[in-house]
């Protein structure tokens, strides 16, 4: 296995498995365990789920971007037979938000709207058709407001404020400014500096399962919601909140979610109207929203401009970095005041970076609400800051490898905002990416309109700053459960949303205890039975939920040592679990099996439990927003892409991707580059074709027949390397893999983009337009040729 | 809209008459009316794959289907693959071969490969890409899924679609 940043020049061979430990499940190829229900169709997901008596919901959609609602007439809409209840918006006027300072979203539009598609009344009835009608008769009177469709308006002093809470006079929902060390100055010495003005459209997850929820109000008092969410706990606060519920009268299940990728991580609007409606007629009533609606409910990544300023010395040791970025928020907050710190402080990896400042500013417009994607706040933020690192590697005439390897962090160090870093595998990425690709002989070196790219990422593993939640408690918790039949049952509240958490946990627990892994079943979610996890965001699920379970199972195995030592006569202390049976280390003969010593624990006392969490440790300054950006562990990467431009059309072909990875020890490397493979197909959709596009404010592409994901065709091939260590922290040394992986492919496109016009794309997507408008002027100005080879390049 | 004269189809190699009202889709008779929820919907526009059942053994969007059109037709859906609980050489490899992530565009995948693998038992990565060019996946970035083809072309062909 490689080192951290002191690694070994010869990488490990891609895939090689995890060494040493002789684990026999950790570092596998393992397929996921609930793989087999998904091929057959039998994995049953929110819109499969029938109840007796089920009423159908749906809602009535904004027809105006920004308008004070001046009245809603129901009645006609109330009197259609089969209609059974509907509502509007001051039923349950209570706000709400993913996060605790910035509640301000609401089930139903109140006073007004504020961008176009926003939920505006509720309505349930017998059947799809009567909802249809009822819709049609309901009467919205709105009084026009001034629509603000662009933040660099609504960062200024606005006549009409979006919200009230807004700062100033102005729409901005959030401003940040950081300083550390001496930025002015920094550029005042330089020998060298870039500039680099990033400008990127909002995009969607584009999850292939709509929203759905189903909710059930019963005699008893209760309230149970299904819904396709990957926070069940924020969602069951949320609904407490709004409707006056007290936490433990309400019940939500996670089934299967068909993708989520940050789209499925606020508690939603549609989530407590339908459990308004359910409430209401005190019915079962299922709510499916259409493709165009997750369009307008959105919650995607962020529009952004901004611009980073890079300073180096004359030997290219980078001194000083500059960033200011505005982001178009849409009409809500949602995780913005966390979009809005991530932008500049997650540039500050993987690089030694000794002084920083960053001005951010989120302005609320009438857009559709921006949220959290899949490497939230690291993405944008990113594709400028390598772009800037790849001109001024030209500028000074460097190999931007080489340049890169001179200014990596250290492991176990801490940056200039007090990151803590530990495990770092930067080096090992970059050199696998290097010399995987056969960069030294191709970097300047393919035809004009073939190049190739490199970029690094840097990524959280786990947000160590719990939202809604006072820190004493822990982030995650894993229960366990086993009983006369000897199976043992996971209960955890994380949510599987296909990245193959429920696998790890079998994994994990099945590891410790020696068992097989179809011993073992995956009880999530359902917070009845599920101790608190806070879910699937911020790529902290392996990490927190990984270790929980670890420890849940180490305190199960004391149990059982403790029963087999008993049945053996031998010191607990001295036993291994291994092949489903207890014995004594070196003697297999002298042993119990795994079900003989479940049953000897139970004598007396019935079903053994056990339970485990975890904790991030405390961390990060005492300046204000330190905590922003602060994780236990991060994630690091290198990629090298290889693209071809059709110099007639301006079409850019991305013909392969070195990825390399550094996510600790690979539990699971078949999930792990599923992880990559899948993010790569998510940042090229960026990068290439994916654009929420808007006349004013109105979007003009809400289905995805004009919102372009990449085909199977349009996917490059993907080579993964696993090259990190084992991180000190992580559980059996593993860390995130599932949104650091994003990062790194659009810069090193971008990069290789340049590599074969000569041309630095900062206008994203990057579509065939585009290219061959800036390939026509390159021809008319005779600059249609490959940047010059830097001689250390080839030297190395 | 009212219902009229009954409608004939053999789903999964079952015989159905049922009666079916004229603007009912294909997609809403097999999840609605006969349970069959191994059909997805993602899109209701016919862009997404999710959807894709076979008609006749030609993959076909069955939320632009109307019902009616499949008349005297057979249709299969995911839950028609394999026999007696086995999975057939397709569907393991996609289990072997991590070809599913959250699962939801898994049912199309399969269908549309199945009808590929059925008429080209060997066929090109870049068939493969063609025949599947209908289908949205967002997880996995089509790399494992596009393996787990080539896989099951290796290993075995599916059985025969009824």
């Amino acid at each position: 296995m490689a080192k951290s940043a002191s690694g070994p020049a010869v990488p490990p061979h891609p895939l090689a498995p995890a060494s040493g430990k002789g684990y026999r499940l950790i570092g596998r190829r393992l397929p996921l365990v609930d793989a087999a229900l998904k091929v057959t169709g039998r994995a049953e997901y929110t819109d499969d789920l029938k109840r007796p008596g089920l009423l159908v919901g749906r809602l009535l959609k904004s027809t105006q971007a920004h308008a004070r609602i001046a009245g809603v007439d129901v009645s006609a809409a109330r009197a259609l037979p089969g209609v059974a209840a509907v509502l509007t918006g001051r039923r349950f006027p209570t706000p709400f938000g993913v996060l605790p300072m910035t509640h301000d979203e609401t089930a139903l539009a109140v006073e007004k709207v504020r961008h176009y598609g926003e939920w505006v009344a509720a309505v349930a009835a017998v059947d799809e058709e009567t909802c249809e009608k009822a819709l049609r008769r309901i009467e919205v009177r709105y009084e026009p407001l001034p629509v603000y469709d662009d933040p660099g308006v609504s960062e200024r002093p606005v006549t009409e404020k979006i919200h009230a809470r807004a700062l100033r006079d102005t729409n901005i929902q959030k401003e940040v400014f950081q300083h550390f060390g001496d930025v002015p100055r920094a550029f005042q010495e330089a020998f060298a500096e870039v500039k680099v003005q990033g400008r990127f459209a909002g995009v969607n997850h584009g999850f292939t399962e709509p929203h759905c929820v189903l909710a059930e109000a019963s005699p008893d008092g209760r309230l149970t919601v299904w819904s396709a969410t990957q926070v069940p706990h924020y969602l069951l606060r949320a609904l407490s909140e709004v409707l006056g519920l007290p936490l433990h009268r309400i019940r939500v299940i996670k089934p299967e979610v068909g993708g989520g990728f940050g789209g499925k991580s606020d508690p939603f609007p549609h989530e407590i109207a339908c459990a308004a409606l359910a409430v209401e007629t005190g019915r079962p009533v299922k709510l499916l929203l259409d493709r165009e609606d997750v369009f307008y409910v959105n919650h995607g990544r962020h529009p952004t401009r901004n611009l980073v300023r890079l300073a180096a010395d004359e030997k290219g040791t980078f001194t000083a970095l500059d960033v200011e970025a505005l982001l178009d928020g849409g009409a809500f907050s949602s995780f913005g005041v966390v979009t809005t710190y991530y932008n500049g402080v997650l540039a500050l990896g993987p690089y030694r970076l000794p002084s920083f400042r960053y001005h951010g500013v989120r302005a609320y417009t009438n857009h559709p609400p921006s949220g959290a994607m899949r490497a939230h706040g690291g993405t944008n933020i990113r594709y400028s800051l390598e772009m800037a690192v790849d001109a001024l590697a030209e500028r000074l005439g460097r190999d931007p490898v080489a340049l890169r390897l001179q200014n990596l962090l250290p492991a176990d160090t801490q940056t200039v905002n007090e990151f803590r870093i530990t495990s770092n595998g930067a080096e090992a990425c970059l050199l696998a990416a290097r010399d995987r690709s056969r960069w030294r002989e191709r970097f300047r070196q393919l035809p004009y309109g073939e190049g190739i790219g490199v970029a690094c990422g840097f990524y959280i593993s786990g947000s160590n700053s719990p939202i809604h939640f006072t820190p004493r408690f822990p982030q995650s918790t894993v229960h366990l459960k086993v009983d006369v039949d000897g199976g043992v049952t996971i209960h955890s509240g994380a949510a599987d949303i296909g990245q193959g958490s429920k696998t790890l946990l079998a994994q994990v627990v099945a590891e410790v205890l020696g068992i097989r892994m179809d011993r073992t079943r995956v009880a999530a979610v359902d917070s009845d039975t599920a101790p608190v996890d806070l879910g699937s965001y911020s790529s902290r699920v392996t990490f927190m939920m990984g270790n929980a379970a670890k420890r849940a199972a180490e305190e199960l195995r004391e149990a059982l040592a403790q029963a087999a030592g008993d049945i053996l006569g031998e010191p607990p202390a001295g036993l291994v679990f291994e092949d489903e049976r207890i014995h004594r280390d070196g003697s297999p003969e002298v042993g119990v099996d795994f079900l003989a010593a479940v049953h000897r624990a139970m004598e007396h006392r019935g079903a053994l439990v056990a339970s485990g969490s975890y904790e991030s440790p405390p961390m990060g300054g005492t300046f204000k927003g330190a905590k922003a950006g602060t994780a236990p562990a991060y994630s690091f990467s290198a990629y090298v892409s290889q693209v071809k431009v059709d110099l007639e059309t301006g079409f850019v072909d991305v013909k392969k991707v070195w990825a390399a990875f550094d996510c600790g020890r690979p539990l699971n490397p078949l999930a792990v580059e599923g992880q990559i493979e899948g993010s790569i197909h998510m940042g090229l959709g960026q990068l290439l074709s994916e654009s929420m596009d808007y006349r004013g404010a109105r979007l003009m592409n809400p289905s995805l027949l004009d919102y372009k994901i990449l085909a199977p065709q349009q996917m490059p091939e993907v080579e993964c390397l696993l090259v990190g260590g084992e991180d000190p922290e992580g559980p059996f040394g593993a860390k995130e893999a599932g949104e650091g992986p994003l990062i790194p492919v659009l810069p090193s496109v971008g990069a290789a983009v340049h590599d074969a016009l000569g041309i630095r794309f900062l206008d994203l997507p990057l579509t065939p337009d585009k290219v061959f408008r800036a390939l026509e002027r390159a021809r008319r100005e005779g600059t249609a040729r490959k940047p010059p080879l830097p001689g250390e390049t080839r030297e190395g | 809209m009212t219902a009229s004269a009954p409608l004939h189809l053999k789903v999964n190699g079952v015989p159905l008459e049922r009666s079916v009202p004229p603007n009912r889709i294909l997609l809403d008779l097999l999840r609605e009316d006969l349970n069959l929820t191994g059909t997805k919907r993602g899109c209701d526009l016919g862009t997404c794959g999710c959807c894709t059942v076979l008609l006749d053994g030609v993959p076909t969007l069955s939320c632009l289907t109307l019902a009616r059109l499949a008349e005297g037709a057979e249709v299969t859906t995911i839950e028609g693959l394999g026999e007696h609980g086995e999975l057939t050489a397709l569907q393991r490899a996609f289990v072997e071969h991590g070809a599913t992530q959250c699962g939801f565009c898994t049912p199309g995948f399969l269908l549309a490969a199945t009808a590929l693998l059925r008429d080209h038992p060997t066929p090109s990565r870049q068939e493969i890409q063609e025949a599947l060019s209908g289908n949205l996946c967002r997880c996995t970035g089509y790399v494992k899924i596009l393996e787990a083809v080539e896989a099951a072309c290796r290993t075995g062909l599916p059985a025969p679609s009824p």
